[in-house]
């Protein structure tokens, strides 16, 4: 598992790499967040949630079945938007109300 | 370097569920200095990163704490302590209530009851759930929390703690703390066993691949006594992501079916442990994949479950849409995880008396750290942290802090600069910890051998883990991170060493899977319904038998050597 970073979408404030529970996420020599470590990904997605750039996008490694699609969050008052870009450039997009407890 | 000394009535190891909620009891209730170390940041760190959608643990209307007590007991097997587990069960709706305050949203009926799935589970949102517990450890200005500070030992003197050592692992330093009481809160152990998909991604959510069974190892080191540490937890998962599979199986109805579509959970048994089993046995008798039946649920229900795994393993919902294939289309496989050693699911862990004191004075445990009470869950970890809160306030009260031995704290500051001096070898962490995987896997029951070992199998981990042991002692690190890794697999050579032992000493199969010996495939009451704990002496884990609690007392282990 793991997560891409945007090079060109980071704007440096260092929120990831602070929330990671492993610590996996450095700055580099220009102030831009990098993964340091991939392997050591669980997929919490705690830093893509953070960043207030939309830089960070999480994916499924091919081993777990993973095709290509990358998911980032959008906030917009209590709904965060799932948002998971396809290869072929589409979009799926679920809600979720913050404030509504699961039904299951 | 630099050196950092520290100053503090509580010692806190680990920002987790147990430990942020040992904070704000602690902080409540006095005006004692607390101190968190986390090895990371407390705002996602632990357990509940991504979150968590329901609380598992909860006495819903006309239950009582000693039917949780039961239900614990039986999936247990009978090897757990009633007197622990009744003490967290009676907080279970306290600390749910609390939680509630702090902001985490509980689904409720339309009079204002929590809707329950099941009789002691109930549905919330929980994605948010830590940096909840995270905001309410800022509130109080007598807790400090210094995030990125791996506590890498405990300083024990004639058996009494007086502090640990640490280091910063970004801004380079050694830290001595000087602590009058210390709670581990540190977590259970993941990583010991080579993981399904051991590559690119052989961590996944539900247990921290950061849980290095950094506390037991500490404790295990200074002689502190040990219980258990051979019923392992093998969770039964989602294929390939290892997501959770209760909210299929329970929030769904989703059942356990074989590749004929047979139903086989009938056939096994229901518990914990048997539920992993009886997917091993359909696969080996060539009857798998195996299943949770999600086929035909309605599309509601579809909709439901994206959402409900985006609050705590996004990774589920992910696979989904790259399939293509929601649950109401396609079942979802299932499969047993690596063993696990996690107090908060087995009953591995520090050996602690009605408070969660452990047999070093002053030191305390909590959450997946100790033993004795499985299916703490969430709840039960928060309650843990509340029990010992109160325990160690009473303690630094009546007691005062231990000196540091200055020898002490030149062996390990001369140790560390030891692993940042000189040149690589050739080994590296990242190698040795592959060879500790699968010398655990081949030889000490892990997911190749169907969990399966002999007394002949693990002897040979034995000799296998300590030689990996002894190899560490050469490796390198060029910064402090990489220092952390090389401590981190000592610390998970040192459990795995316990587990071996353990694994050895109880000769009967009490729990199919989370313990499978094949030289003893029966369960004997007779001769093994009892606990078996553990204590290091001179190096060598030596194992001996105490006697079950019988229920309905308190306190019934507060010996102490």
């Amino acid at each position: 598992m793991s997560i891409r970073i945007d090079r060109d979408k980071c704007i440096g404030c260092g929120r990831c790499g602070i929330v990671c529970p492993g610590t996996l996420i450095h700055t580099d020599a220009d102030g831009k967040a990098y993964m340091k470590y991939p392997k050591d990904c669980w997929g919490c997605t705690s830093c893509l949630k953070e960043c207030p750039a939309a830089a960070i996008r999480f994916y499924l490694g091919a081993d777990i079945g993973g095709r290509g699609s990358a998911l980032h969050t959008e906030k917009q008052g209590d709904i965060l938007r799932w948002i998971i870009e396809h290869p072929d450039g589409s979009v799926t997009v679920i809600p979720v109300n913050q404030k509504e407890s699961n039904q299951y | 370097m630099n050196t950092e000394i520290l100053r503090t009535d509580i010692l806190i190891i680990g920002g987790g569920t147990a430990g942020c909620w040992a904070a704000i009891t602690a902080a409540e209730q006095s005006d004692a200095d607390i101190l968190i170390c986390e090895k990371a940041h407390i705002r996602r760190s632990g357990c509940l990163a991504a979150g968590v959608n329901a609380l598992n643990a909860y006495i819903t209307g006309g239950k009582t704490p000693q039917d949780y007590v039961d239900y614990a007991e039986q999936d247990a097997a009978g090897i757990v302590r009633h007197d622990l587990l009744l003490s967290f069960s009676e907080r279970l709706n306290s600390v749910t209530e609390k939680l509630e305050r702090l902001g985490l949203v509980i689904l409720k009926d339309k009079d204002g009851n929590y809707v329950s799935r099941g009789w002691r589970n109930i549905k919330i949102n929980g994605e948010n759930i830590k940096p909840l517990l995270a905001d309410a450890v800022s509130k109080f200005p007598h807790v400090t929390v210094r995030n990125r500070v791996c506590i890498t030992d405990l300083a024990v003197k004639d058996n009494r703690v007086c502090g640990a050592f640490g280091i910063g692992i970004e801004n380079g330093t050694f830290y001595v703390i000087r602590a009058n009481a210390v709670l581990i809160a540190s977590g259970g152990a993941a990583g010991l066993y080579k993981p399904n998909h051991p590559g690119f991604s052989r961590h996944k959510m539900w247990y921290p691949p950061f849980n290095t069974g950094a506390g037991y190892a500490m404790g295990i080191r200074h002689g502190a006594e040990m219980t258990t540490f051979e019923m392992r937890f093998i969770a039964l998962r989602c294929k390939d992501t290892i997501a959770p599979t209760g909210t299929l199986a329970q929030g769904v109805g989703a059942k356990q079916i074989n590749a004929n579509g047979e139903v086989y959970e009938q056939k096994y048994g229901l518990t914990t442990s048997e539920r992993v089993y009886g997917t091993v046995c359909e696969n080996i008798e060539g009857r798998g994949p195996c299943c949770l039946r999600t086929v035909g649920i309605t599309p509601e229900q579809d909709d439901s479950l994206l959402k409900a795994y985006l609050n705590m393993a996004p990774s589920q919902t992910l696979k989904w849409i790259e399939r293509g294939k929601m649950p109401s289309e396609e079942n979802v496989g299932i499969e047993g995880t690596e063993p696990y050693i996690v107090g908060g699911h087995t009953a591995s862990g520090f050996w602690v008396d009605a408070g969660r004191a452990a047999t070093i004075t002053g030191l305390y445990a909590a959450g997946d750290a100790a033993g004795g009470a499985p299916q703490k869950y969430v709840t039960g970890a928060l309650a843990e942290g509340e029990i010992a809160a109160e325990s160690m306030l009473r303690f630094v009260q009546e007691n005062r802090p231990a000196p540091l031995d200055e020898a002490e704290i030149a062996a390990h500051q001369a140790e560390v600069t030891q692993f940042l001096s000189g040149d690589a070898g050739s080994d590296t962490t990242e190698a040795l910890e592959e060879a500790m995987q699968t010398v655990m896997d081949t030889y000490a029951g892990g997911i190749g051998t169907h969990y399966r070992y002999s007394d002949a199998s693990l002897q040979t981990a034995d000799a296998r883990i300590r030689a990996i042991e002894q190899r560490t002692a050469k490796l390198h690190a060029d910064d402090f991170q990489s220092l952390m890794y090389i401590y981190e697999l000592r610390e998970r050579l040192t459990v795995c060493r316990a587990v071996i032992a353990h694994l050895r000493a109880r000769k009967e199969t009490r729990w199919h899977c989370f313990a499978e010996h094949t030289d003893y495939p029966q369960r004997d009451d007779a001769q093994w319904k009892c606990y078996i704990n553990s204590r290091m002496e001179n190096g060598e884990i030596r194992t001996f038998r105490r006697e079950l609690t019988q229920g309905g007392g308190r306190n019934e282990h507060p010996d102490r050597p």
